[in-house]
């Protein structure tokens, strides 16, 4: 396990998700899970289907309320904190192409929305042409996928891949102090999804963000990021970071999926 | 002629509430059945607050207070209570039906013979037959499209379009998708109790039974709207409302000259409604007849 003197950005301690309860279809998903994350890890995220992924990540976002258990930012309790308050730190991207992006708006209108993540809207107009260099010169980093030609595109009208670009580029806009990645590269083409992967890479390991990324991928969860956690029945199985990570083979990754089973 | 200019005045009085309707149709993205409700409450406000001696802008404003009440109700029921908006709706239309008879005192028509109204100031009672209704509709219709437009571009407004357009996008950046649904039935249906107010007003009287039908001619002034200008903008889409709501009243006009029988007239909005809402399927009918026409060869090269 994970040793480390520094605080933790995000402590999640002895953390129970129930889902149904009360019914005869309550299921336990997260069991217990412990969990710290600290400043700048890049954590990959792996873990076969009902391992409790998603639901760490829901719980993290507060989608799902916990059980039992504390969720911690540093020092605060936020366990009961809502969906739309905890966005003033945190930012999701999601699997699902059409979940993250506003369909009916055009790129710089949700490029726009998205850079007042978790703050108060007020009757302030929106000012939306004097951002417009801004947004043409963020989305230019995302070479390759002409987002940048496609500022007044509504969303509905771009491709999956441009519309998760978008949606990246809307979750790291505002610097998120922990952001989210829900395979978010998953439902792409492996040509988008490899430039995508890319840019991300960049993006998170550039800025120093502090990162999450579930992935079904063990050659990404390998080659990306300086931690990696195996999810198993609702508890981390496997935590393992920096030199131990770096050393970690495909087969040796692959063994701890079989010690699973 | 003059029927003409009264449809027009009609139209443009008539459009508060397909202007209102936008708000939660088009933009939220579900039908508020409460407008039925609002509507006959707005009017009897007013037309109680006037027979009690108020001014007739503040018995409108009253009036708005009060629509926005009811919004303010069916949206807790819709947020917090879980009920299905159209049954929220539902439930609140019903429960004004015996509010607004409290509030008439229990008579099911009260008349404003007499009283001051909106109407009656002594510049619009100079004015040729029925510009009355169309300078009071246009004074209000251009300043309630007005303050939406500038609303709509307002980062409150941005936050109210894209709760409508992606919720679970919304959430994810922070806007609290429960406020801006409640928000938008407030000032929705403050805007349907306001053109209540209105029209009581411009009739000389508030009845129980005068909400009936009126969101279909509501929607009929939005669809009618897309159906003839096509793709607009946010902005001209709200425009549009309003010269959709006077091409309904033409058409209305219409189908009385036409010898119809005043009391068909919610069949007949109902079937005109209808008719538009089918208009693209009749479109992709369309292009099955251009298959036919061109065979089947033509219809897989284009696909």
């Amino acid at each position: 396990m994970i040793k480390k003197t520094e605080a933790p950005l995000l402590s999640l301690a002895d953390i129970v998700t129930t889902v149904n309860g009360g019914t005869p279809n309550e299921v336990t998903i997260l069991n217990h899970l412990n969990l710290n994350i600290y400043d700048g890890d890049f954590i990959t995220v792996l873990g076969s289907n009902g391992a409790g992924k998603s639901t760490l990540f829901n719980t993290i976002s507060g989608e799902l309320p916990v059980t039992a258990g504390t969720i911690k930012l540093r020092d605060r309790d936020i366990t009961h904190l809502s969906v739309e308050k905890r966005t003033a730190f945190l930012a999701r991207v999601f699997q699902d192409p059409k979940m993250g992006t506003a369909p009916r708006m055009t790129v710089a209108e949700n490029l726009l929305l998205a850079s007042h993540r978790g703050h108060r809207r007020t009757l302030r107009l929106r000012g939306l042409k004097q951002q417009m260099p801004h947004f043409k010169e963020m989305t230019a980093t995302m070479d390759g996928n002409g987002l940048s030609e496609r500022l007044n595109t509504a969303t509905e009208n771009l491709s999956g891949g441009q519309r998760q670009a978008l949606s990246f580029l809307m979750a790291t806009e505002q610097r998120p102090d922990l952001l989210l990645l829900d395979e978010h590269t998953a439902a792409l083409d492996p040509k988008t999804s490899a430039q995508l992967m890319a840019q991300t890479n960049q993006r998170v390991t550039q800025e120093r963000l502090t990162c999450l990324m579930i992935t079904h991928h063990l050659d990404d969860a390998l080659k990306y990021g300086n931690r990696l956690i195996v999810l198993d029945q609702g508890k981390i199985k496997y935590d393992v970071r920096d030199e131990v990570k770096a050393a970690l083979t495909k087969e040796q990754l692959l063994g701890f999926f079989e010690s699973i089973d | 002629m003059s029927m003409i200019v009264s449809s027009i005045g009609q139209g443009l009085l008539w459009a508060t509430l397909g202007v209102a309707l936008f708000l939660t149709f088009r933009i939220l993205d579900f039908p508020d059945m409460t407008v039925e409700g609002t509507f006959p409450l707005g009017a009897a406000t007013a037309v109680m607050a006037i027979s009690h001696g108020m001014n007739p802008l503040a018995a409108s404003l009253l009036a708005f207070a009060a629509g926005a009440l009811t919004g303010l109700v069916t949206g807790l029921l819709y947020t917090k209570g879980k009920v299905p908006i159209l049954l929220a709706g539902i439930l609140v239309m019903t429960a004004c039906l015996s509010i607004n008879l409290r509030i008439m005192g229990g008579s099911s028509n009260v008349s404003l013979l007499g009283k001051q109204t909106l109407f009656a100031s002594n510049f619009l009672t100079q004015l040729p037959k029925y510009f009355d209704s169309v300078f009071v509709g246009l004074v209000v219709i251009s300043v309630i499209t007005i303050l939406l437009i500038v609303f709509l571009q307002t980062d409150l407004g941005q936050a109210f379009i894209v709760t409508g357009d992606n919720r679970e996008m919304a959430r994810s950046i922070g806007i609290n998708t429960d406020n801006m649904t409640i928000m938008g039935l407030m000032v929705s249906n403050g805007i349907i109790g306001l053109g209540g107010a209105l029209i009581a007003q411009n009739n000389g009287y508030a009845d129980v039974s005068m909400g009936i039908g009126i969101i279909v001619i509501a929607l009929a002034s939005i669809i009618i709207g897309e159906v003839v200008f096509g793709e607009l903008t946010l902005n001209q889409r709200l425009v549009a409302v309003t010269l959709g709501s006077i091409l309904y009243q033409f058409v209305r006009l219409l189908v009385l000259q036409l010898g119809f029988n005043t009391n068909d007239m919610n069949l007949l909005s109902a079937l005109i409604l209808a008719i538009c809402l089918m208009l693209p399927q009749f479109s992709k009918a369309l292009n099955l007849n251009h298959v036919l026409k061109k065979g089947l060869a033509s219809y897989d090269q284009e696909n």
